[in-house]
């Protein structure tokens, strides 16, 4: 009883981390979707660029955790405004191999970049002394820097449900999820909008790489190593529903770990099946229509 | 789209003499360059490769973003039939080439269903399971060291596989002329014109009639068995398979070699190949980091400026100077 407690604690603690960090990369992704159509495969990067800027000021020039999250989140949406300005604009309107092919492009020219600048090797980085105290839970030692990681996906979801439940800014971006023209007609100016979106989702993704670092780790490969983990929350989730996609990275990270804990001659497997799965339930009924034609 | 014009649709079924030029080319290469023919031979492979990606993507508009699938499969299959104890060559390419047409056809109708984003996750999930179930099966496999010890008997009972590999480099051309002349005669018939007239625009074609999604399947199933048949003659030809030929890797490298010469051509397709694999064997010696700035760049200078690839390109000059030339004589 007490073993059965234990793993499932592991699994819920870990795979809610683990959840909570693919939701912050993936959001921005999710929502700028939804906006404009957009398959952005570069996104990740700007969780790494995020992950790396926020290590570098904690480890080499002392700063503290917060501010330099904080800091690293601002150096990566202003990054992503700037790029947004000199080739996403050109994608809005192109079609999805040319917008596939474009952000690849973009994706290569990161990793190298990365490469560049902080060097090929993965970083290995010491927690923050508060975060690297263990905290005994359900008879089991756990670090406290994982349920910090879960209580700031918690309050990030909490801020985000705020924003666009209650403010004026997110009615207009849900009106602009659901229907850009008529959106544009009331008067909201969709194209500002977007920018905004694009530079919150990259900030929000900063976020992500940037406390997330211990979980997924920081190397040049970072955008593509978890390209397709956030390729499966965004197609799980659909069109800029961001409440879907906190269901679903929560469920993504829990499958893995609960996979990799339980069975790890399986690995990967078990998620991509799952998914699978998920996206021809969803679609059953467009199925079982061309089944029968 | 990087779409030729609508009247170039019907023009396959002319050939035209500036066709023969690759193909005297890869000839004369043979003769020109006997101590490069390995290189060579894998130029050829990729092309047949990059080929049966035109098929789906350029022609048909199904965007896969997990081809490596399908040249696994035919890679590894080679490899079991000839470690299985059967080494005749040809036979062993096709139906390794057969059993990915298979697997293909398979895996057409989930493929086909979907559009968009979607299409593109469930090509890539269904590579990646493919890639996992090769990397832990390692008693099949290999895993990560790979497998080698493929044994072939002499070509048609005559040629032996020398160590320059002259039999090697003819081999895989012969495999792609004939294979390329069987899609250009594909692309040329009405079933080929059809599935154009879905890459420009569906719901018309659904309107006029057209069994578009069976179309497409059939055609998913083509280019997975000509992606197999180069997994194949590259595993016979190397002698070795590694767990690349299965990977986002050599997805996404193929696609790049497709966009870079020119999509929905055919020809742009054997130019891609050629170009991306002999600039990437002359900067081999480069960090692979650099090399990724220079596919980076290319493919995002390709979407913004040079639609339609190197080809693409060419045609659009030529035309240019023959309008000039012919303003000026007239």
């Amino acid at each position: 009883m007490d073993q059965v407690l234990s793993a499932t604690s592991f699994i819920v603690i870990y795979g809610l981390s683990y959840g909570v960090v693919l939701f912050t990369i993936s959001v921005g992704l999710v929502v700028t979707m939804g906006l404009m159509r957009v398959v952005n495969l570069a996104h990740g990067a700007f969780a790494a660029i995020g992950g790396y800027i926020a290590v570098k000021l904690m480890s080499e020039m002392n700063v503290s955790f917060p501010l330099s999250v904080a800091i690293a989140v601002l150096i990566a949406a202003a990054i992503s405004v700037v790029i947004e300005r000199l080739f996403y604009v050109h994608l809005y309107k192109a079609s999805e191999l040319d917008q596939v092919l474009m952000t690849v492009g973009l994706l290569f020219l990161a990793v190298a970049s990365l490469n560049l600048f902080f060097g090929p090797n993965a970083l290995s980085i010491k927690l923050p002394e508060f975060l690297a105290e263990g905290v005994h839970l359900f008879g089991r030692s756990v670090q406290s820097y994982r349920l910090f990681v879960i209580a700031c996906g918690a309050a990030l979801m909490l801020i985000l449900w705020f924003i666009l439940d209650l403010t004026s800014f997110g009615a207009k971006l849900r009106a602009a999820v659901d229907n850009r023209g008529m959106a544009e007609a009331t008067g909201i100016n969709v194209a500002q909008l977007f920018s905004l979106a694009f530079a919150l989702g990259s900030g929000l993704a900063a976020f992500g790489g940037a406390v997330g670092f211990a979980i997924l780790p920081l190397e040049p490969m970072y955008p593509f190593k978890y390209l397709t983990l956030v390729l499966i929350v965004v197609t799980l989730s659909g069109f800029g529903n961001i409440k879907a996609s906190a269901a679903a990275s929560v469920l993504v990270g829990l499958i893995e770990t609960a996979g990799r804990y339980l069975f790890p001659a399986f690995g990967a497997f078990i998620v991509y099946f799952i998914v699978i799965g998920i996206l021809m339930w969803r679609d059953r009924r467009l199925f079982l229509g061309w089944v029968g034609r | 789209m990087t779409a030729p014009v609508a009247s170039n649709l019907l023009s396959w079924h002319k050939i035209r003499p500036a066709e023969s030029l690759f193909w005297v080319l890869a000839v004369a290469a043979f003769f020109a360059f006997p101590n490069d023919l390995p290189l060579g031979t894998q130029v050829l492979t990729m092309a047949l490769f990059v080929v049966a990606l035109d098929l789906a993507l350029g022609f048909a508009g199904i965007l896969s973003l997990g081809h490596a699938l399908f040249f696994g499969t035919g890679a590894y299959l080679a490899a079991f039939i000839s470690l299985g104890g059967w080494h005749e060559p040809i036979s062993g390419a096709l139906l390794a080439g057969c059993a990915a047409g298979l697997l293909a056809l398979a895996l057409g109708p989930l493929v086909v269903f979907y559009n968009g984003l979607p299409q593109i996750m469930v090509t890539l999930l269904v590579m990646l399971i493919g890639y996992e179930a090769a990397n832990k099966a390692t008693w099949l496999t290999g895993g990560d060291d790979g497998l080698g010890g493929i044994e072939l008997d002499p070509l048609l009972g005559i040629f032996r596989w020398s160590v320059y590999g002259q039999t090697a480099y003819l081999y895989a051309l012969v495999w792609l002329f004939v294979i390329f002349a069987l899609a250009r005669r594909l692309i040329a018939s009405p079933f080929g014109v059809a599935l154009q007239g879905f890459r420009e625009n569906r719901n018309r074609m659904l309107l006029i009639g057209a069994p578009v999604k069976w179309h497409l399947i059939r055609v998913y199933a083509v280019s997975g068995f000509i992606a197999g048949i180069a997994g194949a003659v590259s595993a016979q030809t190397a002698k070795f398979v590694s767990l690349n030929s299965l990977s986002l890797n050599l997805s996404v490298d193929v696609l790049v070699m497709l966009v870079l010469g020119g999509v929905g051509r055919l020809y742009g397709a054997l130019l891609g190949a050629t170009v991306y694999t002999l600039v990437h064997h002359f900067a081999a010696e480069w960090n692979p980091y650099h090399w990724m700035f220079v596919i980076g760049g290319l493919l995002v200078f390709v979407v913004r400026f040079a639609r339609g690839g190197i080809l693409g390109v060419l045609e659009a000059v030529y035309s240019r100077v023959l309008a000039q030339f012919r303003a000026r004589a007239g």
